[in-house]
C-alpha cells in the first residue's frame, strides 16, 4: 500500500548521499591538448592519447589540479600532499583505452563539507553536508545507438561513437551519507547541489550547465525505519539534470522505497534514471553483484605532490563564499526575508549585484528584475541571463526613472524595447520617443480648462485637424498668462487630444 | 662496407667517402639476401628508408650541421610507433594498422637522420624471451638458424648481428634487450627508466618498458643512445635533467680503481658452465685492468622473478584493453547484429597469441578484489625491496656485474610448451627493470659446449648509465685484443650472404 510522503517520514529516516561530477572548463583534455569546445562536429577534437592509439601516453593538465584543489579549498577540504592516478577497468565502446583514469583510494581533497540553509517549519535551518573526496578523472565518450525503439544499446541497429567528450576534465564530489534531514531531506539535497553550483560559478572553473550536462547529480536514497541504527539499502540515481529535478527524485525514491519495504520486500542496490517527464525513475543496470573495476596506481602518471606555498596562494585567490555573500548581501541592502529567498530562487543575485555595483538603488535594482523582467523570462521561457537586457541597461533604466525622464509605467516599455533587441534605454526612448508627460498640474488645467470651453475646437483636433490646435494653445498661453514653453503646451495638449 | 660498425659507417658518411644512399642500399640488398633465413625484418621500408638516405645526403651536401650518425641506418623494433609505416607490435590484432604518428624515439631518429630501414619482428607486444611468440612466426639466431636470437628483441638483435644493420633500436622490459644481445653476440643497452621516452612505444608493462640501443661494439651503441635519450613533456614518467654522456665514456673505457659488485645471487646453480667460465674470466680480464673485484648480497632478487610475473601481467591486463576493435586494428565477429561486447571478445580471441592470453588472465586476476593485496601488493613491496639492494650494494661498488643469461641461445621450440623454463632466462636481468636502473650486456665470448656468444651483463645507478660505457669499454678493448677481433666476426656466414 503506497503511503504518502508524510507517512513515509513519519515511518522512516532517509538517508542521502550525492554524487557530483563537474567538467571543468579547462581549453584542453584532462591527458591531451585536444579543445574541451562544447557542440564540434563529432570526432574532431581528438588525437593519439584521447582515442587511445597504441603507443600513446597521458600526461596531466596542471590547470585541471588547480581547479581541483580551488574546488577542495573552497569545499574546506584538507588537500592531500601526495596523490596518485589509478585506472578503473571496464571496457565499454565509448571508452577508448577500456579504463578510465580516475583517482580511487588516494584522492586530491578529501575531509570537507558544505552548509546550507533551508526553510523549514520553525524558520531557516542550516544542515551541514560533510564531503568526503573531492577527486579528479576523465569523461568517457559518447555513444549514440541508431535504431531500436528506445535509444539504448539494445535493440539498436549500430551504434556511433563520438569521442570529443573522451577525456574531458571532471571532478567527482562525493558526500559522506548524509544523515537526519527528515523530511527536508528532498530540499536538502537541491539546496546543496545549488550551493555547490554557486561555488562553481563563484571559482569560475566550470560552466555548472546541469542541462548540457557540465554539472551532474548522483543522489543515493535509502530509508531506515525510525529507531533503527542499520542503514537501508540504497539505490542510485543518475541523469538528474536539474535541480528541481534532485528534489523531486530524491522524494520519488523514498516513496518507491517505502511502497517495497511496507509490502515487506527488498529494495534492490542498483542504478536508476531518472526520468525528467514522469518524475520516476527506471531501473538501470544492477549492482547486486558489485563490479570488480581492478583498481591499480596508473604507471604512466606521477603522482600529484602540490607545494604547501601554491595551495596556499590558491587558498587565497578564493572569492567570498556563496552562504557569506547572501548574508553580507542581505543586511547591506536591507533586504526582507522572502525577497532574498526569492532573489536566490529565481537565480538572479549575480546580475542584480553586478546592477548594484554600476551605482543602482539595491532595491530598485531587485525590484527590476525579480518584476517585470523575471516576468518576460517567464513569459518567454528564456533564462533571465540569456535575455538582451544587462545590469548596465537596468542600472541606466533606474536614472532615467530617478532623473524624471521616465515614469515606471514608460520604463516598463522600454525594459521590452531593450530585451527586444532595440537598444540600450536611451536608444529605446529617442526610437520610439517615448517622453514623460510634463504633468504641471498648473499646465494641464488650463488645457483642459480651454478644451472644456472650446469643446468644438478641441474636437476638431482630436479628429485629426491639426491646424485648429493653433487658437486651443493660445487660449492656454492666455490662461497662463504667457509663462508656458508654447512647444511643450502644444506636445501636452496634442497628447491631451490624442495626436 | 656493411660489416663496418656504425661509427666507421658514419666517418666514411662525413668525409663524404660514401653516401647515405649507397650504405642504406646495401643494408637493403644485405636484408634481401639473408632475412629469408634471418626473419629479423617484418616490414622493410625500401622507399622511405631511401628518401630518408637521400635526404641526409642532400643536407650535408648543403653543409649542414648533422648528428654523429647521421645517414646511418637502423632497424626499429616494431613496437615503436612509426608514422605511415605498418606497426604491429608483433601481434595479429595491429596487422595492417598504420600509425598516424611518430613516437618519440622515431621523431628523435628522423631528426638525427637517422635512416629507418623497417620494422623488425618481435615477442607479441614484448612477451617472451626468443620471439617464437610473435604473430608472425620467429625470427634465427644468425650463430645457428636452429636457433633462437632470444627476445623479445629478437629481431632487431638478429639485425644487427648478421650485418642487416649496424644499429637497432629494441625495448626492455625484463631483459628484452640484454638477453637477445649476449645470445646473437652484440651490445645491448637497458637505459635509465624515464631517460628515453615511451611515448609511442606500444605499452607492455608501463612501469617496466624502456627502449634502447643496439651495436655490435660498445661506441655505436653509445652513439645511438645519445640520439634517442632526453625529457619528452609527452611522457609524464620521462625524467627532466641532464642525461649523462654515454658517448664520452664509451670513448674513455677505464675501470682502474673501480669497484666491481658481483651479485652472489646471479651466479652459480641454473647457470650453464661455459656461461660462467666465460663471465669469470671476464672478470679476471677486469682485475688485470686495474678493477677491484668485490662480492655483493642482495637477497630480495630470490622473488624478483615472482614480483615480476605479478607486475608485468597486471599492467599488460590493462594495457593492452584498448585493443577492442573499435578504432584501429582487426575486427571479427561483426556480423549478424552482434553487439559489441560479441565482437570485442571475438576479435581479441582472435587477435591474440597464448602468451598475451596467458599473460592478460594473469594480470587480471592478480588485480582482483580480495587478490590485489596478496599479489599486485606483494610484488610491490618486493619491487621496494629489490631497490634497497640495488642501493646498499651500489653502496660497495660503482657498478654491478652478472652474466646476462643462465645460458646460450636454445633451440627454437625447446622451451615454448615450458613457460617457466623460458621464464627463468630473464632471472638476471628482471631486477634491473623493477628497480628502474640501467643495464647493458656485451659479449664475452663463446661457451665452450655449444660456440654460441655469451652475454656479460653491468648495471648501473638511475642516470649513472655513463658508468655501463666506462666499464663495458674498458671490457671491450681488452676481450677484442685477447680475440683478435670483435667476437661477430667470429659468426658463421650466412648462406644468402659473403659471411
Amino acid at each position: 500500500m503506497a503511503l504518502t510522503y508524510d507517512e513515509v517520514i513519519a515511518r522512516y529516516d532517509p538517508v542521502l548521499g550525492l554524487e557530483v561530477h563537474v567538467e571543468l572548463n579547462t581549453e584542453s583534455k584532462m591527458f591531451c591538448s585536444c579543445s574541451t569546445i562544447f557542440g564540434a562536429e563529432p570526432n574532431t577534437q581528438t588525437c593519439p592519447v584521447c582515442l587511445a592509439l597504441p603507443g600513446a601516453l597521458p600526461v596531466v593538465n596542471e590547470k585541471a589540479i588547480e581547479s581541483t584543489i580551488k574546488i577542495g579549498l573552497a569545499l574546506n577540504c584538507s588537500i592531500a600532499p601526495y596523490s596518485r592516478f589509478a585506472r578503473k577497468n571496464y571496457f565499454y565502446p565509448d571508452m577508448p583505452k577500456n579504463f578510465q583514469i580516475s583517482q580511487y583510494d588516494e584522492p586530491i581533497c578529501f575531509d570537507g563539507y558544505v552548509d546550507v540553509e533551508i526553510d523549514t517549519d520553525e524558520g531557516p535551518k542550516q544542515f551541514r553536508i560533510e564531503v568526503e573526496r573531492v577527486h579528479m578523472e576523465e569523461d568517457t565518450g559518447k555513444s549514440l545507438h541508431v535504431g531500436g525503439a528506445t535509444g539504448r544499446i539494445h535493440g539498436a541497429d549500430y551504434s556511433l561513437l563520438d569521442y570529443n567528450r573522451a577525456g574531458i576534465p571532471l571532478v567527482e564530489i562525493v558526500t559522506k551519507i548524509v544523515p537526519g534531514t527528515g523530511k527536508y531531506a528532498p530540499e536538502v539535497a537541491k539546496a546543496y547541489v545549488a550551493e555547490l553550483r554557486d561555488i562553481l560559478r563563484g571559482l569560475k572553473v566550470s560552466d555548472v550547465k546541469m542541462e548540457q550536462g557540465s554539472l551532474r547529480c548522483d543522489a543515493n536514497v535509502s530509508l531506515m525505519p525510525k529507531g533503527s541504527d542499520v542503514l537501508g539499502t540504497r539505490s542510485e540515481t543518475k541523469n538528474v539534470n536539474s535541480l528541481r529535478s534532485v528534489e523531486r527524485a530524491i522524494r520519488g525514491e523514498m516513496l518507491r522505497h517505502s511502497e517495497i519495504l511496507e509490502t515487506g520486500g527488498k529494495v534492490k542496490q542498483e542504478t536508476r534514471h531518472f526520468q525528467e517527464d514522469t518524475g520516476l525513475t527506471r531501473s538501470g543496470r544492477s549492482k547486486e553483484q558489485a563490479e570488480d573495476y581492478r583498481y591499480f596506481p596508473d604507471p604512466d602518471l606521477v603522482p600529484v605532490t602540490p607545494p604547501a606555498t601554491w595551495i596556499e596562494e590558491l587558498r587565497a585567490t578564493l572569492p567570498e563564499r556563496p552562504s557569506l555573500r547572501r548574508k553580507r548581501i542581505k543586511e547591506e541592502w536591507n533586504v526582507p526575508d522572502k525577497e532574498m529567498a526569492a532573489m536566490i530562487n529565481a537565480d538572479v543575485l549575480d546580475i542584480v549585484e553586478a546592477t548594484v555595483l554600476l551605482g543602482a538603488d539595491p532595491t530598485k535594482a531587485r525590484t527590476w528584475w525579480l518584476g517585470e523582467i523575471s516576468r518576460i523570462a517567464n513569459d518567454t521561457s528564456v533564462a533571465i541571463a540569456d535575455l538582451a537586457i544587462t545590469p548596465a541597461h537596468v542600472a541606466e533604466l533606474i536614472n532615467l526613472v530617478a532623473s524624471g525622464e521616465l515614469t515606471d509605467k514608460l520604463a516598463r516599455q522600454v525594459v521590452e524595447g531593450v530585451i527586444g533587441g532595440e537598444g540600450t534605454p536611451s536608444e529605446v526612448v529617442a526610437k520610439r520617443g517615448i517622453k514623460v508627460v510634463n504633468d504641471d498640474g498648473a499646465l494641464m488645467a488650463a488645457i483642459e480648462k480651454v478644451c472644456a470651453e472650446q469643446a468644438e475646437t478641441a474636437e476638431k483636433v482630436r479628429s485629426g485637424h491639426l491646424p485648429a490646435a493653433g487658437a486651443l494653445i493660445g487660449a492656454v498661453m492666455k490662461e497662463t498668462k504667457g509663462q508656458a514653453d508654447a512647444a511643450k503646451v502644444r506636445e501636452l495638449l496634442l497628447k491631451h487630444l490624442g495626436q | 662496407m656493411i660489416y663496418q660498425n656504425a661509427a666507421e659507417m658514419a666517418k666514411a658518411l662525413a668525409s663524404k667517402e660514401i653516401s647515405s644512399v649507397e650504405l642504406t642500399q646495401a643494408h637493403l640488398d644485405r636484408i634481401d639476401s639473408v632475412d629469408s633465413d634471418v626473419k629479423a625484418f617484418l616490414h622493410v621500408d625500401k622507399e622511405g628508408a631511401l628518401a630518408q638516405a637521400a635526404a641526409v645526403d642532400a643536407d650535408r651536401a648543403a653543409g649542414k650541421n648533422l648528428s654523429a650518425i647521421a645517414g646511418v641506418p637502423l632497424a626499429l623494433k616494431d613496437v615503436l610507433a612509426q608514422r605511415g609505416v605498418p606497426t604491429t607490435a608483433g601481434s595479429k590484432i595491429l596487422q595492417g594498422w598504420k600509425p598516424p604518428y611518430d613516437s618519440t624515439v622515431v621523431s628523435k631518429l628522423k631528426d638525427s637522420g637517422v635512416v629507418i630501414l623497417g620494422k623488425t619482428n618481435m615477442d607479441e607486444f614484448a612477451m617472451g624471451s626468443s620471439t617464437e611468440n610473435s604473430g608472425y612466426g620467429p625470427t634465427f639466431n644468425p650463430w645457428d638458424l636452429t636457433r633462437t636470437p632470444g627476445g623479445s628483441s629478437g629481431g632487431s638483435a638478429a639485425a644487427v648481428s648478421s650485418f642487416e644493420a649496424p644499429l637497432a633500436i629494441g625495448s626492455d622490459t625484463g631483459g628484452s634487450i640484454r638477453q637477445p644481445a649476449a645470445l646473437t653476440g652484440i651490445v645491448g643497452v637497458r637505459p635509465t627508466y624515464g631517460a628515453v621516452s615511451r611515448y609511442g612505444l606500444i605499452a607492455y608493462s608501463s612501469s617496466l618498458d624502456q627502449a634502447g640501443p643496439f651495436g655490435r661494439t660498445v661506441l655505436d651503441t653509445a652513439l645511438l643512445h645519445e640520439v634517442i635519450a632526453g625529457h619528452d613533456v609527452k611522457d609524464a614518467t620521462s625524467i627532466n635533467a641532464k642525461m649523462p654522456d654515454v658517448v664520452s665514456a664509451a670513448k674513455n673505457g677505464d675501470v682502474k680503481g673501480l669497484k666491481i659488485g658481483v651479485i652472489k645471487q646471479l651466479q652459480g646453480e641454473g647457470y650453464q658452465a661455459g656461461v660462467l667460465s666465460r663471465f669469470n674470466e671476464s672478470l679476471d680480464t677486469l682485475a688485470s685492468l686495474g678493477a677491484e673485484i668485490v662480492e655483493v648480497d642482495c637477497p630480495s632478487f630470490d622473488y624478483a622473478l615472482a614480483a615480476y610475473y605479478l607486475i608485468a601481467p597486471s599492467e599488460c591486463s590493462s594495457n593492452l584493453a584498448r585493443f577492442d576493435a573499435m578504432r584501429y586494428g582487426l575486427r571479427t565477429g561483426d556480423s549478424d547484429g552482434a553487439s559489441a561486447e560479441a565482437v570485442m571478445a571475438a576479435t581479441r580471441d582472435a587477435g591474440f597469441g597464448r602468451e598475451v592470453k596467458r599473460r592478460i588472465i594473469l594480470g587480471t586476476y592478480a588485480l582482483s578484489s580480495g587478490y590485489y593485496d596478496a599479489y599486485y601488493g606483494s610484488a610491490q613491496k618486493i619491487r621496494t625491496l629489490i631497490i634497497q639492494d640495488y642501493a646498499k650494494a651500489f653502496g660497495l661498488a660503482d657498478v654491478l656485474v652478472s652474466p646476462t643469461a643462465p645460458t646460450t641461445a636454445y633451440k627454437i621450440g625447446e622451451k615454448v610448451d615450458d613457460p617457466m623454463a623460458m621464464y627463468l632466462g630473464d632471472v638476471a636481468t628482471i631486477p634491473v627493470n623493477l628497480a628502474g636502473i640501467c643495464g647493458m650486456s656485451l659479449p664475452a665470448g663463446l661457451a665452450d659446449e655449444d660456440n654460441l656468444p655469451v652475454g656479460f651483463q653491468i648495471m648501473a645507478p638511475a642516470m649513472q648509465d655513463q658508468r655501463l660505457y666506462q666499464v663495458g669499454a674498458a671490457l671491450e678493448a681488452a676481450l677484442t685484443s685477447k680475440w683478435g677481433g670483435a667476437l661477430i666476426t667470429k659468426a658463421p656466414a650466412l648462406a644468402g650472404g659473403a659471411r
